[in-house]
This record gives C-alpha cells, sequence and structure tokens, in this order.
C-alpha cells in the first residue's frame, strides 16, 4: 500500500467523520421544523447539538485542506468544477454558524424564529447537495485531458446524483432523529423516537435504491460488503429505535452512514474523480496525488493529531452526556 | 475580455473583498481569546468578582466576533480551489501542507474547546473551564502561524523544487517552510498587531463607560489592561515591521520600492511622510520627507542604496523575460502609509492613555481614587486633566477602537498588490493562477453573493457588538460564582440551566 492509498482511506475517514458528526446536527437543524412544536422546543434541539456543531464541521475543514495537500489535482478540480454547488453550500455554512451564535443574542420572537428559519434551511440544503456532490463524483463527470471540468451546472443534476442527495437528506435526518431521542426527555424524547421510525423507513427504501445502483455501476466485492453492513445497520437502527434503545440505534446509524460513504469511496477507487468522457483522462490516487515528501509529512501529522484529536472530541460528549428537556429552559430565556 | 471584467480582476476582488472582511474579525479573535484568558485567570486567582463579570462581558464579545470569523474562515479555505484551481495544481504539495496542519492541529483544538467553554460554566470544574480558553487561545494562534507560513511561502518561496515531469512545484523541506525568517517575521508582526487590535478595542469600549461613569470596577480593570496591551503590542509592532521590512527589502526588493514611490535608485534613501501629485508618474508636487530613513528601513544603514522601481523592473525582466513587474504604485505607497499611520497613531493614544491613568508611586495620594470611582486622568504630578479634555481623551480612545482595523486591512493590501504581478514571488505570475474552468459569470454570481452575505452580516454583527456593549458586564449569579466541582456538573439535574444558545 503506497502513501497515496493511504491518504485516500484518510480522505475518506475524514468525510466519514463529517458525515456521521454533522450528518445528526444537520438533521437536528431539519427537525427544529418538523419535530419541534414551539420556542421552547426549538431551543431544546438546538441545544444538543450547541457545544459540538462547530468541532463537527471542522471535519469537513480538514477534508478540504487535507485533499489540497495530499490530492491538490482532486482539489482544483472538484471546488472549480463543482462551483456554484460549493458556492450554496458556502453561503448555507456561513449562515447556519452565525443563526446558531446570534439566535439567543436578541430576546425579540422575530429576531428568534428568522434565525430559526435560517437554521432549518441551511441544514437542510448541504445535507441535500452533499449527497449530489458524492453521487456526481462517484458516477464520474465531464473532465477533459487537462483534468479540468468542462461539464455545467445542469450535468450535475443527473437522477443517481439527485437520488443520492435524497439519500443524505433523509438520511441525516434520521440520525438526527435518533440522536434527539438520545439527547432529550419528556415529550420531545418520544416524538423524537417516533418520527425517527418513519425517517427511518423513507430513508431504507431511498438508500437501498442507491447503493444497489451504486454497486451495480461501479461496485466490486468490497464495496458489496459494505453495502450489506450499511443496510444491515440501518434496519437494526430503525428496529432498536423502535423498541427504544436509543443508544444503539444511534450508534446503528452512525454505522449506516460510515458504511455507506466508506462504500462510495471503495466504488471510487483507485480513481478519485472519474471522467465521463475517457477513462484515461480520470483523476487516480497516483495521477492526483502530491509527493511522497509531502505526504510523509503529512501522515506523521495526521498520525499523531488524529487520536487526540478524537480524544478530545469524545470527553466533550462525554461533559454533555446528559439530557436535556423543556424544563431545563429557564422561563424567561427562549 | 474587456479588463475590468476579466476572471483574474474579478477572482482578484472578490480575495481581496472576501479576505480583507475575513481579517476584520482574525485579530480581535485572536487578542480577546487571550485577553479573556487572562481576566478568567485572574479571577480564578484571586476571585474578585469584577474579574468574573469582565470575563463574561468581553467573553461575550468575543465569541459574537468569532461566529464571524469561523464562518468567514470557510470561503479562504475553500476558495483556492474554487477561483484559483490553477495555483492549487501547481503549489498545492506546498501550500496544502500548513493548511491540512491548521485544520489538524488547530482548528480542532479552537472549535472543540470553545464549545467546551460557551456550554461549560455550569459543567466543568473552574480550574478545567478556565484551561478550555486557554486551549481557544493556543488554537487561535497556532492556527495565525500555519495561515502565516503558507502565506510567507506565497512571498517568499523556500524549500522546495520545480518539477519539470508534472509541472509544478515540490515540496523538499516543510521545516524551512514553517521556520523561514519571512514566516517568522511576519507571524510576530500580524500577531502584534492583533494585540494592538484587541488592546484598542478593550481600551475604547472601556473608556465608554468609564466616560458614562458606569461598570466603574470592571472597566477601570479593562481600561489598564487594554493600555498595557496596547503599549506592549504597539511597541512590538513596530519592532517586527522594521524586521519584516528588512526581509522583505532582501527578498522583495520591487515591494519595497514601490512602498515609497522611488523611482530611481539612491543612496540615503527618504521616506516620504506625504505626497501630493501623481505618485504613478514619478515623483510628487508637494512632499514631505526626511532623508536616510527608508534607507535605515531597508537595510539598518542611513545611507545604503536602494534601488527604484525602474531598476528593479529591469532586474526582473532580465532574470524573469519581458513584462511588467510593477504592481500598482499609489495603491501600494499609500496602504504603506495608512499601515502605518492608523498603527503608530493607536500606539499613541494607548502610550497617552498608560501615562494620564499612571497611579502607583508616581502620583501623590490625593489624586489616587479608589477601586469604583472613574480614575483621574492626571497629566503631571498634582495636576488632572480638566473635565473639557478628560471626556476628549474618553471619545479619542472611543475612535481609536477602528485605527488598528484599518492598519490592519492596508497592512494585508500592501502585502498582497505589493507582490503583483507575483502569485508567489519569482515562480507564478497571479493571471496564471486563475481557475480556466469557472465562467465569468460564475465569478459574478459569487462575488456579488458573498458582498451582499458579508454586508448584511456585517450590520448584524456591529447592531449586537452596539447592544452588547451597551448593555454592560453582567450582573453575576449565585451559580456564577459557585462553579460545579465535578466534571458533569453536580447541580439539579432538573433546574434551568444558563444556555447561550
Amino acid at each position: 500500500m503506497e502513501l497515496h492509498d493511504v491518504w485516500f482511506v484518510l480522505i475518506a475517514v475524514l468525510w466519514i467523520g463529517y458525515f456521521f458528526l454533522e450528518g445528526f446536527d444537520f438533521g437536528v437543524g431539519i427537525l427544529t421544523k418538523l419535530l419541534a412544536r414551539d420556542r421552547t422546543e426549538r431551543r431544546v434541539l438546538i441545544n444538543t447539538i450547541g457545544p459540538v456543531w462547530d468541532g463537527n464541521e471542522v471535519w469537513l475543514l480538514t477534508a478540504g485542506g487535507a485533499t489540497f495537500a495530499a490530492f491538490p489535482e482532486w482539489y482544483a478540480t472538484l471546488f472549480s468544477g463543482f462551483y456554484l454547488p460549493l458556492l450554496i453550500i458556502l453561503v448555507c455554512l456561513i449562515v447556519r454558524g452565525v443563526a446558531f451564535e446570534y439566535r439567543a443574542k436578541r430576546p425579540e420572537e422575530k429576531w428568534q424564529t428568522n434565525w430559526e428559519h435560517a437554521i432549518f434551511w441551511t441544514s437542510l440544503i448541504p445535507a441535500l447537495l452533499w449527497g449530489v456532490a458524492f453521487g456526481n463524483i462517484v458516477r464520474g463527470v465531464k473532465i477533459d485531458k487537462n483534468f479540468e471540468y468542462v461539464g455545467n451546472f445542469w450535468d450535475l443534476l443527473n437522477p443517481y446524483a439527485i437520488l443520492g442527495g435524497l439519500v443524505t437528506l433523509t438520511l441525516f435526518t434520521f440520525h438526527g432523529a435518533v440522536f434527539t431521542a438520545l439527547k432529550t426527555v419528556g415529550d420531545i424524547r418520544m416524538r423524537a423516537r417516533k418520527m425517527a421510525l418513519t425517517l427511518g423507513l423513507v430513508a431504507a427504501v431511498l438508500a437501498l435504491g442507491f447503493l444497489i445502483w451504486t454497486q451495480v455501476d461501479h461496485g466490486d466485492g468490497w464495496s458489496l460488503i459494505a453495502m450489506i453492513v450499511a443496510v444491515v445497520a440501518l434496519v437494526g437502527a430503525i428496529g432498536t429505535i423502535k423498541i427504544g434503545r436509543e443508544g444503539w440505534s444511534f450508534a446503528l446509524s452512525g454505522i449506516t452512514i460510515t458504511a455507506a460513504v466508506a462504500m462510495l469511496f471503495l466504488s471510487l477507487f483507485p480513481n478519485v474523480m472519474p471522467s465521463s468522457l475517457d477513462p484515461a483522462w480520470s483523476l487516480t490516487v497516483s495521477n492526483a496525488s502530491s509527493s511522497p515528501y509531502t505526504l510523509k509529512i503529512m501522515t506523521w501529522c495526521a498520525g499523531i493529531a488524529t487520536p487526540l484529536v478524537l480524544l478530545y472530541q469524545s470527553w466533550t460528549y462525554w461533559v454533555f452526556r446528559k439530557r436535556i428537556g423543556t424544563h431545563h429552559i429557564a422561563d424567561a430565556a427562549h | 475580455m474587456d479588463l475590468a471584467l476579466a476572471p483574474e480582476t474579478l477572482a482578484r476582488w472578490q480575495f481581496g473583498i472576501t479576505t480583507v472582511y475575513h481579517f476584520l474579525f482574525v485579530p480581535l479573535t485572536i487578542s480577546l481569546a487571550a485577553l479573556t484568558a487572562g481576566l478568567q485567570t485572574a479571577w480564578v486567582r484571586t476571585e474578585k468578582e469584577k474579574y468574573l463579570r469582565a470575563t463574561k462581558f468581553w467573553g461575550k464579545l468575543f465569541l459574537i466576533n468569532i461566529a464571524m470569523g469561523v464562518v468567514t474562515g470557510i470561503v479562504q479555505e475553500f476558495q483556492f480551489g474554487m477561483n484559483w484551481s490553477d495555483y492549487s495544481r501547481f503549489v498545492g504539495d506546498i501550500f496544502g501542507a500548513p493548511l491540512a496542519f491548521e485544520a489538524l492541529i488547530a482548528f480542532f483544538f479552537e472549535s472543540t474547546f470553545i464549545g467546551l467553554w460557551i456550554f461549560g460554566w455550569d459543567k466543568l470544574p473552574k480550574k478545567i473551564h478556565l484551561a478550555c480558553i486557554w486551549m481557544v487561545s493556543i488554537g487561535t494562534i497556532l492556527s495565525a502561524y500555519f495561515i502565516l507560513a503558507a502565506n510567507s511561502w506565497m512571498q517568499h518561496p523556500v524549500g522546495y523544487k520545480y518539477n519539470k515531469a508534472n509541472g509544478r512545484a515540490e515540496l523538499t523541506d516543510f521545516w524551512h517552510v514553517l521556520t523561514q525568517n519571512t514566516a517568522l517575521t511576519q507571524a510576530f508582526h500580524t500577531l502584534s498587531a492583533s494585540f494592538l487590535t484587541g488592546g484598542a478595542f478593550m481600551v475604547g469600549i472601556a473608556a465608554f463607560h468609564l466616560a458614562r461613569k458606569k461598570h466603574i470596577p470592571t472597566m477601570r480593570s479593562s481600561l489598564r489592561l487594554g493600555l498595557i496591551t496596547v503599549v506592549i503590542a504597539g511597541l512590538l509592532t513596530a519592532i517586527s515591521g522594521d524586521q519584516l521590512g528588512k526581509v522583505m527589502f532582501k527578498q522583495q526588493p520591487m515591494k519595497m520600492a514601490a512602498a515609497e514611490a522611488l523611482w530611481d535608485g539612491q543612496n540615503s534613501a527618504p521616506f516620504s511622510i506625504f505626497a501630493y501629485g501623481d505618485v504613478s508618474k514619478g515623483h510628487n508636487t508637494v512632499e514631505l520627507s526626511i532623508p536616510g530613513i527608508l534607507s535605515f528601513l531597508a537595510d539598518d544603514n542611513f545611507h545604503s542604496y536602494v534601488p527604484g522601481i525602474n531598476d528593479t523592473n529591469k532586474a526582473e525582466q532580465e532574470k524573469y523575460g519581458p513584462g511588467d513587474y510593477r504592481p500598482i504604485i499609489p495603491v501600494t505607497f499609500w496602504a504603506f502609509r495608512w499601515m502605518i499611520g492608523f498603527g503608530m497613531a493607536s500606539f499613541a493614544i494607548g502610550l497617552l492613555g498608560l501615562w494620564l491613568t499612571r497611579k502607583k508611586f508616581m502620583l501623590p495620594q490625593a489624586m489616587r481614587t479608589g477601586d469604583d470611582e472613574v480614575p483621574n486622568l492626571v497629566l503631571f504630578k498634582n495636576k488632572a486633566l480638566s473635565p473639557k479634555f478628560t471626556k476628549l481623551y474618553w471619545i479619542v480612545a472611543l475612535w481609536t477602537v477602528g485605527f488598528p482595523l484599518i492598519a490592519n486591512s492596508w497592512g494585508w493590501i500592501f502585502t498582497e498588490m505589493g507582490r503583483q504581478p507575483w502569485v508567489v514571488y519569482g515562480v507564478l505570475q497571479t493571471r496564471d493562477a486563475v481557475s480556466p474552468s469557472v465562467s465569468q459569470g460564475e465569478v459574478i454570481t459569487s462575488m456579488t453573493v458573498f458582498t451582499l452575505l458579508y454586508a448584511v452580516l456585517a450590520v448584524i454583527e456591529v447592531k449586537l457588538l452596539v447592544k452588547y456593549i451597551k448593555a454592560g458586564p453582567p450582573e453575576l449569579t449565585d451559580d456564577d460564582l459557585h462553579p460545579p466541582t465535578k466534571i458533569g456538573g453536580d447541580r439539579d439535574a432538573d433546574k434551568p440551566m444558563a444556555f447561550s444558545y
């Protein structure tokens, strides 16, 4: 296994970390409209992710930075090629971050509901668009011999990629509902369970279609295993939330996301961004990667930093492990 | 294509707008994190309530500010790939590494511990909670360092070789990239300027409250802390700026000549304080300059020869082939002056403030004031400033809040525009760095979106800051004064929590 293969795996791990973690906080953001009935409940939902969403988002920044450093050609083609969708995602992430931080900074109801609308939409749109983006990456896009993207915005909106988007959207919302059930008490917890069940079933149908499609068009033996794990875990997550085992369900919905993303990367390998025009123009782990020296330094850095990050991020989750509910919100504050 | 709308021009404008905007928040974030951490340390050590109140007050302003810094930073990272894909392809092997290091080492640190700090007041014992804000502070400084190392490589590329086979620059010595003198002096200069910014921010807001005789104990301490910060940071900024000038003179002679609009090289080159006329066409109609100072700034010697714009342009043409290697002279000329002028002015006002509010051993007992009184501003021993001048000082101090921000922005504009037409000095020109696959329409769209969004957010941010500044430090509750003694909190599980969101 060469270093650029190691980095392919590491990039996959960073994206898995991102979708696992920000997946549920996107989901909770979406549930502020689907599940919460009033401002107090919306605040409970937002507070379940309050201490952690910022740390979750860093997984994306790291995935971006690591792609830049380890696969500059991939980074350049992807980010210049998917220009408009990325612009939309960036705008969402900007507004979303500000919305969380500023929502409670003024007491007026109007101010807060405006930010709540923002939280809903800026969680929903990226949750959808990331799936569309990854669908396109796996499917292959119009890349010419200079590794330049020569398609346009509408080329990205094909049925396979849109299905991918719906899968991430529903899967993240399900993941968020399970997280909500795990983190709250009282009425909101019961409703979160119920909603998780519905969302889980919808996600399961969509995911099954998307994963089979992926397997048929791009898969191999390894991706088939990942697909089976994803499907089994998803069924398990739905089953366990039904019987009220929220911790198990959350672990399983996390495994679903992990396995599904792993499957996408497995179907991609050794390409990182296939060309739909000519396979010879595809970006691969070897023609898109940095020099061995850069990869070596980065490997050292990642080898030391990643375990530390996991350690202190886990600690955060442990510090804020208690469930919260509407009675924790003081009457005066919303 | 019309030059004004050429993709390169648009991409440069977009980079300029998003970067200058991002950099309004970065220096405040860096300094306020450390200053808040310092105040919280003072509280943990002395248990004086005024320090806790100050921690909460400055901490809140810090949070409002960092929120914007973080979200606008995401744009910066993605923009290289979006608008500058040929740059990314050419230098990713080198430039990507410090960015990835920044994310892995600094961002995770900063963002994880900031969550713990915001929500941890009721969950963490006081020393662990204090450690969290220090972690945030360390994260912000590390982050600045990695970014500045990356930028310094663009100013002065080292530790790489050009690989002919795949047509890109490749890293050969990462340690050299991280520790070259450009990186060290730039980090020194930028970090000290950041503390100047935060110090001036603190002084101005404390002055605002003291002028109204409100929240006196907290604001007195904040005023002194801010003034001391301004003076120390101001000195360090000047020293590091001088060092940076010398480094720049050796590495980028064109930038030094452009800073001074020095068209032809000369010995004992003067530093012009003010010039009127067309600086883009040669020297000026009205000019106030001090001979020898530019030579001194460049080379530590009042008599050294400093090459001018024309000489350097000729030398670079010989070295890199035909072309125009001059940046836009009026921009560099004025940016350099505004950076120094506004920076120096903040330092001077801080120094004056420190002198006016001095107390221990220097003033007779009668002139000193208690902790809960507005300090006397004392010009000389036994000679207090008249109410009119006292009021004037508070007003000036408040206005000074904006000075370092202006200086910072012009500093970056100078650094980046003074290097043009190069994006990586001597290696890659800006026109060869843009994304070939991105259309004019796409760049116009994104630039419009970012500019409008940033404008709206600026209004929201400033209004929020003003609201919280006016409200002053919060009243303390019993919970504030008695933090939990074990991790996870040992409070009654069902009582309302002091949440931030």
